[in-house]
């Protein structure tokens, strides 16, 4: 069984470091081939694992190498698979080794075809790390690869340049009408890396706490010894995890970057920004478990959180037009959900919205590609329309996952969603159970928005540049298993519940069964009614909102994200900008640099005086005698023993 | 007390004396103060009971040195003064004033402290010989006898310095006049006569 | 208000009062001449010391020491002398500036 860790573990990594090989090169097809093989072959292994795990019940252990090893400090290279894991490990490999296929079909045409295999695999490998390790330095070292990688995929098309801000709501970097997604791919890998990096300032102050008072990093000793610290310092360590978790997952006010981060290519948002990177923040919560259950007001914060971000993601999505966009707020959003789940001490909940999330969300995403591809890289759905005639399979495959994500009985959104519902609503948190179930209604809402705006209606691209024709059929193919696991994935909720209920809390919730079927009913009742109104209102009007309405401060709110870019700018970058601009020319050139300038100058000068020594006359060697005899007595006079 | 009197007064006239020898800018005036100087000198060995060595000071230095330094300055064109520009007069005054101090601090803290035994005490030589015992006396036996080597060794220093300097200041020294017959030296010419032939 | 006599810390100071004079000289000067001049005036103020050192001690070392070094200022001067007069044949002056023949 080890074995099998190590091959589903390493095989990314071999597969990134292959295409490395090619990364300067022009586009060869067998790099995409030969990693999303390895990928496929990392599959098996974790499937392999998870039947493992979940018929023996048996946890795989390893310690690979001792990496810090200094007097108290031990800190190894060392892996487990138990039951969260290997779920984590299922979710990135499928995920990710489709992705990879799909990919071979969008990026084509790129000339950095092996470069983007490189970063993607790296980032499967550095995933990988993140959740199979087995302490917080390992998880830590995971999380800064998903974040490096997720940094050279998002900047992948470095050399565009930055877009001008302009007040103009159409036009404007910030506005989620326009047609850029941010000011430009490296502004936004750059935006993504540092808003991240900040974050984890707070996650490494909760490692050095948690070292600090317990000694070790292990999971399972960190977690037998925490419930013997004092609880303000516990507080102080969930809060400061769950500070790098806000990071990663894009939690306000850390949530500008994952809108942004869609100037990437499309599959990476689809992997990284929908199933793998912004779920760490949700599995170091889990994972951290025991921690977070010691202190449940972190946990109600936390759900608090999840359930602000929830609704106003779904809002910022109402009256976005673009596409991308509009899939990364539903992302935001159901983030959302799954911290709820987490905050209110359901974390196998949270879990489970997690894997079957990646599988519809992703697909999501994928189909997006699909029909930017077809459209000539056209991202406002208000160009689009009467696409489902063009492209059918893509229209299927994204029906299918919009309802998923709607939560429709029986697709896995139901399962996932609902019973996050029910958490809420059994744990006497009714405000944030009202928030989420108007969060429902909208998500369905805008999610068939997108798919009537893309599919049916009038055609509205421009005839002569664009075909739309449906994309390779290997693609559709490596869609097709994570659209079947969004439509079946919840059926194993027994299976999994079972398993996974080995190592986290299981639910202790009690809801009386009529109270269990109205809540359905009523959330039910909702998701439908956003859905038949989103379709309704199209065939009417083929538009949702007037022409008054978009000249409404509200609608501009929304366009504009709430103005937190703006903010962000404002309050955190041009100061900073101009500190670093004070700190190179007044401290860096005038200070540092003179002061080197001048023992330089002094050397110098000092050789040029010296070089009298050298002149040949008399006298001045004689006055050189006189100085030296001079410094002899002196230093015969401090130093030597005169009585 | 009188021992005290002829200190100060030979010591003001010797720092007098050649304090004169290095700030005047004649020629003549420094070694005519240097001179001086060097008789007063041998004046504080006579107070201090080492009279050969003062009548030695007198013969060799201000005999003999002077007389060869007054020799030397015909050579040269000592009415005009040399032009002397030091760069930082004050430095060197500083410096040397300070080093002044610090030897002097030097020499008077460890000398006043230590028991000195003496090797060759003086008046050994009445202990030895039973002769009369004077300086002189005492000078000899001791040169001879322990500073035996370096006073041969001295002999040969001076040898050769006067060979050196004969070499260096000689002219016509290729051939020997000693072992010329009469004829030669009359055929041979001078070299001032080659010099006039020669233009 | 004299001392009791002159003790050797007397004969001391007044032979590094001299020897400094001397050094002051050799610093300053730029005529040759001048310069062995101030040569000689330090050595004898050595010569001073090392005879009150022999007289307060009651040993004769200090004397011998004395002797020697007036017969070697005595070579030196005779060498010394002979080859600044061949310098200032060559060069008509004898400036100590115009010894030399690097570059500083």
């Amino acid at each position: 069984m080890e074995s099998y860790l190590y091959i589903a573990l390493f095989a990314p990594l071999v597969g990134s470091l292959f295409a490395t090989l090619f990364s300067n090169s022009p586009k060869k097809l067998f790099v995409g081939v030969i990693t999303s093989a390895l990928l496929i072959v990392s599959l098996i292994a974790s499937i392999t694992l998870l039947m493992d795990v979940y018929l023996t019940e048996t946890i795989v252990h390893v310690r690979m190498l001792d990496w810090i090893v200094i007097g108290n400090v031990d800190i190894p290279f060392g892996f487990v698979v138990d039951q969260v894991s290997v779920v984590m490990m299922v979710v990135v490999t499928i995920v990710s080794a489709m992705v990879h296929i799909h990919s071979i079909g969008y990026m084509d045409h790129d000339k950095s075809f092996n470069r983007f295999f490189a970063w993607l695999s790296a980032f499967v490998f550095s995933m990988m790390i993140l959740v199979m390790s087995d302490n917080f330095a390992g998880l830590f070292i995971g999380w800064e690869g998903v974040g490096l990688c997720s940094w050279g995929l998002i900047g992948f098309w470095y050399h565009k340049e930055d877009i001008k801000r302009s007040k103009n709501i159409e036009e404007s970097p910030y506005s989620t009408l326009s047609p850029y997604s941010s000011k430009s791919p490296s502004w936004a890998a750059n935006e993504a890396f540092i808003m991240n990096r900040v974050a984890d300032l707070g996650m490494l102050i909760g490692m050095f706490l948690i070292f600090w008072n317990i000694g070790s990093l292990q999971y399972n000793e960190v977690f037998s010894k925490i419930g013997t610290l004092d609880h303000g310092l516990i507080v102080a360590i969930a809060a400061f995890l769950f500070i790098g978790a806000m990071g990663k997952s894009a939690q306000f006010p850390f949530n500008t970057w994952l809108a942004n981060a869609m100037e990437g290519p499309t599959p990476v948002s689809a992997l990284i920004h929908a199933a793998t990177m912004v779920t760490a923040g949700v599995y170091l919560v889990i994972r951290a478990n025991e921690i977070f259950t010691v202190v449940p007001e972190v946990g109600y914060f936390i759900a608090s959180l999840g359930a602000f971000v929830a609704l106003g993601a779904a809002s910022m999505a109402l009256v976005a037009t673009n596409m991308k966009k509009i899939i990364a707020f539903s992302t935001l959003s159901q983030l959302g959900y799954m911290f709820v789940a987490a905050g209110l001490g359901a974390y196998w909940v949270a879990l489970f919205h997690l894997a079957t999330h990646a599988f519809f969300k992703s697909v999501l995403f994928l189909g997006a590609g699909n029909v930017m591809h077809a459209t000539n890289d056209e991202i406002n759905i208000k160009k689009m329309g009467g696409l489902a005639k063009h492209m059918p399979q893509t229209a299927l495959i994204m029906t299918i996952a919009s309802v998923a994500l709607a939560g429709i009985f029986p697709l896995a959104g139901f399962f996932s969603k609902d019973l996050i519902l029910e958490v809420a609503y059994g744990s006497h948190a009714y405000i944030l159970w009202t928030v989420l179930w108007i969060t429902a209604g909208l998500t369905a809402f805008y999610s068939f928005r997108l798919v009537m705006y893309v599919f049916h209606g009038k055609e509205n691209y421009d005839h002569n540049k664009v075909h739309p024709h449906e994309t390779y059929p290997f693609v559709i193919a490596a869609m097709t298993p994570l659209a079947i696991l969004a439509i079946c994935a919840g059926w194993f909720e027994h299976q999994f519940v079972e398993m996974v209920t080995k190592v986290l809390p299981p639910l202790d919730i009690h809801v009386s069964s009529l109270t269990f079927y109205s809540l359905i009913a009523v959330t039910t009742a909702i998701a439908l009614g956003g859905i038949i109104f989103a379709v309704v209102k199209f065939k009417k009007d083929g538009t949702y909102y007037s022409e008054q309405m978009k000249d409404r401060l509200c609608y501009k709110i929304l366009a504009n994200q709430y103005y937190l870019p703006h903010f962000w700018e404002a309050a955190v970058t041009k100061p900073y900008a101009k500190l670093s601009e004070f700190s190179w020319k007044e401290l860096d050139l005038k200070i540092i640099d003179a002061i080197v300038d001048g023992i330089a100058k002094g050397i110098y000068g000092g050789g040029e005086a010296g070089t009298s020594m050298q002149s040949g006359n008399l006298s001045k060697a004689l006055k050189w005698m006189g100085i030296g005899i001079f410094i002899l007595v002196i230093l015969v006079v401090a130093f030597g023993n005169l009585k | 007390m009188f021992e005290v009197v002829a200190f100060y007064l030979f010591a003001f006239l010797t720092i007098a004396m050649f304090t004169v020898t290095v700030i005047t800018k004649n020629a003549l005036y420094a070694l005519s103060s240097l001179a001086a100087g060097m008789i007063f000198i041998s004046a504080f060995f006579f107070l201090l009971g080492a009279e050969f060595l003062g009548a030695v000071q007198i013969v060799v230095y201000t005999g003999a040195v002077m007389a060869l330094y007054a020799f030397g300055m015909m050579f040269f064109d000592s009415i005009n003064d040399v032009k002397e520009s030091v760069a930082n007069p004050r430095l060197t005054f500083i410096m040397t004033g300070i080093i002044a101090l610090l030897v002097v601090a030097i020499f008077v803290a460890p000398i006043v402290g230590a028991n000195i035994t003496a090797q060759y005490p003086v008046g050994m030589a009445a202990n030895l010989y039973g002769t009369i015992d004077g300086n002189a006396q005492d000078v000899g036996v001791v040169l001879f006898t322990k500073y035996l080597v370096p006073f041969e060794v001295a002999a040969v220093m001076l040898l050769v310095a006067m060979i050196g300097g004969i070499i260096l200041a000689g002219k016509k020294m290729d051939i020997s006049i000693t072992q010329l017959s009469e004829q030669e030296i009359d055929n041979h010419k001078t070299d001032t006569e080659i010099a006039k032939d020669i233009k | 208000m004299s001392d009791m006599g002159i003790t050797l810390n007397d004969y001391l100071i007044l032979s590094t009062i001299i020897f400094m004079i001397g050094m002051y000289g050799a610093l300053r000067r730029k005529n040759l001449l001048m310069l062995f001049f101030s040569t000689e005036i330090m050595l004898n103020a050595v010569n001073i010391g090392m005879a009150a050192i022999s007289k307060f001690h009651g040993d004769l070392t200090g004397q011998m020491f004395a002797f020697f070094i007036i017969a070697i200022a005595a070579s030196e001067v005779a060498i010394g002398l002979g080859l600044l007069v061949l310098w200032y044949k060559r060069n008509n002056n004898i400036n100590l500036d115009s010894l030399q023949s690097m570059k500083g």
